[in-house]
């Protein structure tokens, strides 16, 4: 029994991390109908600006505490809007009028260079990340969970409700939806169409910054393929949850946690990253609008 | 649409999985290649992991191989012949290993190879090789499997069915442990051979295995199967796996509150590992084939050596890739120069070689016989030596 709690909070707090990733792949799936595949290698990007912020800070006062985290995930952010913003602007721009496939492609591509040229940049071996905040373990019984799981899964939950809100409760929030539905029309209606989209990736990609910065505080070990696995993992999630999905995002990632948290701890440990995938093809093959099913009945 | 989708999703998951990234070489000596062998160098061909998740594995033998060949082209090289290495990055694949070695022998013409430390990626790459009649030699693989593959590979290491009961039998002897948990790399020959060796020494010592659960090299999350481990309440946890992942693997083990020793192999020797795990480790062992602060002239001279030109102390990785160079130049000198068969049987005739991991005579199966092992021991954040086991 205090095992399958164990591992449900295990699950749960990995799960959050996902989830927080997933939340970004959503967003610009549900806008351009794009799978954005360097969204997990922006997710890196992230972490090694807050790898070489943190290290700055720690430098000046090397002291832990919540500001320190505060500054470093500003900082992280602020770095992968910037590049989120490029990105959009250099690589997937060019192709709006084209096929689907071609921008998919180039994605893959893009993918591919962050992953590569972060070898370059920022060397190929791994690298702790600094603590920034302190870790303390928290016990309820025998099961055991740290402030930084705790952290996650409430950030996961508040970014949701901010997305959410984002999406359906302001100006930019229904623009976005317009440009979603036909973006030609919505052009037609006096919507910036560039500036929609270019808003939606820098809004992508700094929850990649903060999927980054959390990740790598629970997980510190951090190198420039860190981002595949995990990007692939939230992708899923974003599939399962529906892609296009705010909430269904956050629902998928944490199922998807808690999903390998249990494949992990049985003697099948061995088919943990295995499973992931055969969900992606079932939920492909039975539900292939996930479990929120958004698009529907949409763009017949 | 849905369905369409679908099909896109699908085709771009198995890009993602299996497409090709690019490949990237690099140049150990200097100039372009000339071809096979010719004018006054020998080329010496190297796969390793410079990149990827074991890059320190491969970066610390590529400066313990260069500083060797630099010291014996400084002294006059083979027979007046310069040794030049060409220097092929597998990024720790090991499917990129037998690209990179095949490229090595038929592209620029090596007449002898060296490498790699990850057992996988040298028995990707040993058929290669022995199909090509080009001698290898692996520095620290230490899967019983690679030299098995053909009589033209060699190690300078010793082998899992030594280290594997030795550290099964640390364990049980010194540490009292009565109840051991594995935690395999289960996509690693090295991890599974060891887990394998360690599992049989305990069942002949009349000790349980109360936990056995894998992960995958590169993996970030470990609780689950550390929750699996801690239910069964072992006294020692082995990890036969890699340095990445073994920091990330105790701290999260001690934030679940296990609180016993964990145990592991030549794998975890890397200058990150303490970075990584840090106060989790304390207390903490694993084998080892050299110990750096090792008082013998032999390992100081080869430190010292070795600090000066790198800025860091060499690990037994940089050790061992340096004697593997040494060892494959004193062959070259008995077989003058030449490849193929001469230099195979000059290899094989190694005996008695002075090597930093000590004293390198290799047997009728192409392994060194008689090597040390040390036990190191992390102690207030530094590896100290525990035990020093010499050949019998």
């Amino acid at each position: 029994m205090e095992t399958i709690l164990q591992n449900l909070l295990n699950g749960i707090a990995l799960g959050s991390i996902y989830a927080l990733i997933a939340l970004g792949y959503t967003m610009v799936y549900g806008i351009l109908k794009l799978i954005n595949f360097a969204h997990g290698d922006v997710f890196m990007v992230g972490s090694y600006a807050g790898f070489y912020a943190g290290n700055a800070l720690m430098k000046q006062s090397n002291h832990p505490s919540v500001v320190h985290l505060a500054l470093v995930m500003l900082t992280s952010m602020l770095a992968c809007a910037m590049l989120g913003f490029t990105i959009e602007r250099v690589a997937y721009r060019p192709l709006r009028n084209a096929p689907r496939i071609a921008s998919l492609i180039t994605a893959i591509g893009v993918s591919f260079f962050l992953e590569y040229g972060g070898q370059l940049v920022f060397g190929p071996d791994p690298k702790f990340f600094p603590t920034l905040l302190d870790k303390q373990v928290l016990h309820f019984g025998s099961v055991t969970t740290t402030n930084y799981q705790l952290i996650v899964l409430g950030v996961a939950i508040v970014v949701m409700g901010v997305l959410q809100w984002i999406v359906f409760g302001t100006k930019f929030g229904r623009a976005m939806r317009a440009v979603s539905f036909n973006f030609e029309t919505a052009a037609l209606m006096g919507i910036p169409v560039d500036r929609v989209i270019s808003l939606t990736f820098i809004l992508g990609s700094t929850l990649a910054a903060v999927g980054g910065i959390l990740f790598s505080l629970s997980y510190p070990k951090i190198d420039p393929l860190m981002g595949v696995l995990p990007g692939l993992k939230a992708f899923v999630s974003a599939v399962l949850g529906g892609i296009g999905n705010v909430p269904g995002a956050v629902v998928g990632g944490i199922v998807i946690g808690i999903i390998e948290a249990f494949v992990g701890g049985s003697p099948l440990s061995s088919w943990r990253d295995a499973i992931t995938f055969v969900i992606l093809i079932l939920i492909l093959l039975f539900r292939p609008s996930g479990l929120f099913g958004k698009y529907q009945a949409e763009k017949v | 649409m849905n369905k369409k989708s679908g099909i896109v999703f699908l085709a771009v998951v198995s890009l993602m999985l299996f497409g090709c990234p690019p490949k990237e070489a690099q140049q150990g000596g200097g100039a372009t290649t000339s071809a096979a062998g010719g004018g006054g160098e020998i080329l010496v061909g190297e796969y390793g992991s410079l990149t990827g998740p074991q890059a320190t594995f491969g970066q610390s033998t590529h400066n313990g191989i260069m500083l060797a060949v630099d010291e014996i082209n400084a002294a006059g090289g083979i027979n007046g012949k310069k040794i030049k290495v060409i220097t092929e990055d597998d990024q720790s694949k090991p499917e990129e290993a037998s690209n990179a070695v095949s490229k090595l022998i038929s592209q620029n013409g090596v007449i002898a190879v060296l490498g790699e430390v990850a057992s996988s990626a040298s028995k990707a790459a040993a058929p290669e090789c022995q199909a090509n009649k080009v001698p290898m030699i692996t520095p620290s693989s230490t899967n019983e499997a690679v030299t098995k593959i053909g009589d033209y590979i060699f190690r300078m290491c010793f082998i899992d069915n030594y280290q594997g009961p030795v550290m099964a039998n640390f364990a049980i002897q010194d540490l009292h442990s009565t109840r051991a948990a594995i935690l395999t790399d289960m996509k690693n020959d090295y991890s599974t051979g060891l887990t394998s060796v360690i599992e049989e020494t305990y069942q002949k010592a009349g000790k349980q295995i109360v936990a056995k659960a894998n992960y995958a090299n590169g993996d970030a999350d470990f609780h689950s199967q550390l929750t699996a481990i801690r239910a069964a309440n072992p006294d020692v946890i082995f990890v036969p796996g890699y340095y990445t992942d073994v920091g990330q693997i105790a701290s999260q083990a001690r934030e679940l509150g296990i609180k016993v020793p964990f145990v592991g192999g030549d794998g975890w020797e890397s200058p990150k590992l303490l970075e990584i795990g840090g106060k989790a480790l304390e207390g903490c062992f694993y084998a080892n084939h050299y110990f750096s602060d090792d008082p013998s002239p032999i390992v100081h001279d080869f430190v010292q050596k070795y600090e000066q030109r790198n800025k860091v102390k060499p690990d037994a990785l940089a050790a061992l890739g340096y004697d593997a160079a040494r060892v494959l130049g004193d062959a070259l000198k008995r077989s003058g120069g030449k490849g193929g068969a001469d230099l195979k049987n000059a290899i094989a005739a190694t005996k008695n070689f002075a090597g930093v991991t000590g004293t390198i005579t290799l047997g009728p199966d192409r392994n060194p016989i008689n090597k040390k092992i040390v036990i190191e021991e992390v102690k207030n954040g530094q590896l100290t030596l525990r035990k020093s086991i010499e050949p019998k």
